[in-house]
C-alpha cells in the first residue's frame, strides 16, 4: 500500500509545476518571484525526466537533466542581468509598474 | 521499505510546502531562503531514488551558484521596497481568482494524464542505454555523456559561455571622470620624449616648469 512508484513522483512534480505556474500567474509585485518561479517549473521537469529515468531503467533521463541544469543556470544568470539593468534604468522592478510596452 | 516511503513523504511534504512559501512569502530574500529548501529537499528525494550524481549536482548548482545570485541580486535592490503582497494588495487583484482558476485547472489534466497513462509493456527493454547495476550512477552517466551526447555537452558549454558573455555585456558601465592606468600609454612610452637632461648653473639651481 505504501509503495513508492512512478505515479507518488510524477504527482509531486505536476503540484510544484501548478505551484509554479501559480506563482507567475499570480505575482504581481516583484519579478525576482517570478524569476524564482520559473526555477521552480524546471525543478518539477527535472523530478519528472529523474524518475522516468529510473523506473523504466535508462540513463537519458539523468544525462538531459543535467542539461536543464546547465540552461537553468544561464537563463537565472541572463535574467538576474536584464533585471539588474532594468532597475538601473528605471528605478523599478515592480510588475504593476512596468508598463512600458501598454500591454 | 516502508521507511523509504515515510521519508518521501516527509521530502515531498517539505518541498510542496516550501515552493508555496517561495511564491507567497511576502518578503523576497525568505522567498530565496524557501527556493534553497526546496532544491534540498528535491536533491535528497533524487539521492534516496537512485540519482546520486544528479542529487549532489543540485545541490552544487542551484543552491551554491542560482540561488547566491539570486541573494546578491535581492540584497543590491531596494528590497524594502519590493515587498511581494498580493495577497493583501488592494488595487488590481481581479487576476486572482482567474490565475487560481487556470491553475488548477493545468493541475488536474497533468493529474488526469498521469492517472490514465499505461506505456506498453515491451517498451521495457528497448532503450539503448540502460542502467547496469554493477557500476555506479556517476560511471553510467559518464559513459554515457561523454560518448553519446558528445555534441550536446559541447552545445551546453557553449551556452554556458554565451551566458557568460551575456551577462557582462548587460551590466557593465563605462563610467565618465574616473582615473585610472592606460597600459598602452605606459608601454608606449619613450626615453627620449619623457626624460630630459639639464645643466645646472652653480648656485642658481634649476626651474622646474610644471
Amino acid at each position: 500500500m505504501f509503495e513508492i512508484g512512478l505515479g507518488h513522483y510524477l504527482t509531486l512534480g505536476a503540484i510544484i509545476f501548478t505551484i509554479g505556474i501559480a506563482g507567475i500567474f499570480l505575482n504581481r509585485k516583484n519579478i525576482i518571484v517570478i524569476l524564482m518561479s520559473i526555477e521552480l517549473i524546471l525543478l518539477a521537469v527535472n523530478i519528472n525526466l529523474v524518475s522516468f529515468s529510473i523506473y523504466l531503467n535508462d540513463i537519458g533521463g539523468q544525462i538531459f537533466t543535467l542539461f536543464i541544469l546547465a540552461v537553468a543556470a544561464a537563463e537565472a544568470a541572463i535574467g538576474l542581468a536584464i533585471i539588474v539593468v532594468y532597475f538601473r534604468n528605471a528605478g523599478t522592478i515592480r510588475v504593476e509598474e512596468i508598463n512600458r510596452l501598454k500591454g | 521499505m516502508i521507511i523509504h516511503s515515510i521519508f518521501f513523504f516527509i521530502f515531498s511534504f517539505i518541498a510542496i510546502v516550501s515552493a508555496i512559501m517561495v511564491t507567497a512569502s511576502k518578503n523576497t530574500v525568505h522567498s530565496v531562503f524557501f527556493l534553497i529548501l526546496d532544491f534540498i529537499s528535491i536533491s535528497c528525494l533524487f539521492i534516496m531514488i537512485g540519482a546520486e550524481f544528479l542529487g549532489m549536482m543540485m545541490l552544487i548548482v542551484y543552491v551554491g551558484a542560482v540561488a547566491v545570485l539570486f541573494l546578491f541580486v535581492v540584497m543590491m535592490l531596494n528590497v524594502s521596497q519590493q515587498k511581494n503582497q498580493w495577497f493583501a494588495s488592494t488595487i488590481s487583484s481581479a487576476h486572482i481568482p482567474m490565475g487560481l482558476l487556470i491553475s488548477v485547472i493545468i493541475f488536474f489534466e497533468i493529474i488526469i494524464v498521469i492517472a490514465g497513462w499505461k506505456y506498453k509493456p515491451e517498451i521495457l527493454n528497448s532503450f539503448p542505454n540502460s542502467i547496469d547495476s554493477e557500476i555506479t550512477n556517476t560511471h553510467s552517466i559518464g559513459y554515457v555523456l561523454y560518448t553519446d551526447y558528445i555534441h550536446v555537452f559541447q552545445i551546453s558549454g557553449i551556452i554556458l559561455l554565451t551566458a557568460m558573455i551575456g551577462a557582462i555585456v548587460l551590466t557593465f558601465r563605462q563610467r565618465t571622470g574616473l582615473k585610472r592606468q592606460s597600459y598602452f600609454k605606459q608601454i608606449t612610452r619613450e626615453r627620449n620624449e619623457s626624460v630630459e637632461l639639464k645643466d645646472v648653473e652653480s648656485k642658481k639651481g634649476v626651474k622646474i616648469d610644471v
